[in-house]
């Protein structure tokens, strides 16, 4: 079960594109394994307890624990930043709801910007190999995670899909996260940057709505504006929303279709894995 | 919505706890909850009430200490009480705030027997 949302993860796949799924029974075993030890162990205290419990009662003992709930999480994603840090990779976790254009996104940048980058993605969805297929058609290492049921990626499954990768570093590496404005928010991945997607198809109110997930981004793009004239939807408005909730974020308005704008978010791009 | 969970990430990590200390059980345990943590209060309790059946948390006590959120004005350096990530500094009116506390979300101290 999900550590945070109450989604069950028991199902996880982790596959590069042709693989079949036996490949993911590693990580699926060691993933049922934990999750089974704490339940036993629950069930087979509680017995002995119920019997020993009135001879016991004097060792009282306090601790100061003041650990962080999800701690386990933020733990192991210290472990991925440490990692990317080291191989000089710049890590985006890519947010939105579903339907943003994230996949696009990343084709088109791959794409074009490919032979002076290198990219690796991980792909993060609940099921299909679709957008794995998509981007190693436009030429780019990938992995694909399917949650099964989960409705977020966590830095467990980013850590074993980046040894699946075989990073070598001085890497731009695309984590597309699941299509859910919500859950994605609580979970560190390791990333450097997290980068949130909105659609002009969508509510101009989006991160005031939404305001975990526009809290905790750094950047914001907004993409389709090919589409503005034909809409109601106010891009200042949704700038103005977006900084009240959070007033570090930096924007790119671009069109993936068009073609419109890129030219920024590639410069960006270029500049991040100088400066990492 | 995501409270059963949390709820199962704390059973899972005081469980840890008491096998590392070799205790039989908890006895007691002190959340600590920011009020933009995510988390409802009301909800976690509702839910604890489940996660603990059949675990060696079930008779402990448990207390929430709530933490009220604050934010920093990066304008003015005030300092104030905040319910939303919109806040608005009081003092001069900007909104380039950073929340400064209440995204706590932690146990703070665990009784074991």
């Amino acid at each position: 079960m999900c550590g945070t949302c109450g989604c069950v993860d028991d199902s996880v796949q982790i596959r590069k594109p042709g693989e079949s799924g036996h490949s993911h029974s590693h990580s699926h075993d060691g993933h049922h394994h934990t999750h089974e030890h704490h339940h036993e162990h629950g069930h087979d205290h509680d017995h002995e307890h119920a019997h020993d419990h009135h001879h016991h009662n004097e060792h009282s003992k306090e601790l100061q624990l003041e650990i962080d709930v999800l701690n386990k999480n933020n733990l192991l994603a210290e472990r991925n930043r440490g990692y990317f840090e080291a191989k000089n990779i710049t890590a985006l976790n890519l947010v939105s709801s579903p339907g943003s254009g994230k996949t696009s996104l990343l084709e088109r940048t791959i794409k074009e910007m490919g032979s002076e980058l290198p990219f690796s993605v991980i792909e993060g969805d609940q099921q299909t190999m679709n957008d794995a297929e998509r981007i190693e058609k436009a030429g780019a290492p990938v992995v694909q995670v399917n949650t099964g049921s989960g409705c977020h990626l966590d830095a467990e499954m980013i850590n074993k899909a980046v040894k699946k990768l075989e990073l070598k570093g001085d890497n731009v590496l695309i984590i597309e996260n699941v299509g859910n404005l919500v859950c994605p928010s609580m979970f560190d991945l390791g990333e450097s940057k997290r980068v949130v997607v909105i659609s002009v198809t969508e509510g101009e109110d989006k991160p005031i709505k939404y305001p975990y997930m526009f809290n905790s981004s750094d950047i914001c793009i907004i993409n389709k504006i090919d589409l503005l004239p034909y809409l109601d939807f106010d891009v200042e408005k949704c700038k103005e929303y977006a900084l009240k909730v959070n007033h570090h974020l930096k924007f790119f308005e671009l069109s993936v279709k068009s073609g419109e704008g890129m030219e920024q978010w590639y410069e960006w791009l270029k500049d991040s894995i100088k400066t990492t | 919505m995501h409270e059963l969970s949390i709820a199962t990430n704390i059973v899972e990590i005081v469980e840890e706890e008491i096998t590392k200390a070799n205790a039989k059980e908890a006895t007691e345990i002190v959340l600590e909850i920011g009020s933009m943590s995510g988390v409802i209060v009301e909800a976690l309790e509702f839910a604890m009430d489940e996660a603990i059946k059949n675990t060696r948390l079930q008779k402990a006590n448990r207390s929430i200490v709530e933490l009220q959120a604050e934010a920093h004005c990066t304008k003015c350096q005030n300092k104030f009480e905040v319910d939303d990530f919109f806040a608005v500094c009081p003092k001069c009116g900007s909104f380039e705030t950073d929340i400064i506390k209440g995204k706590e979300l932690k146990i703070k101290t665990l009784k074991l027997n």
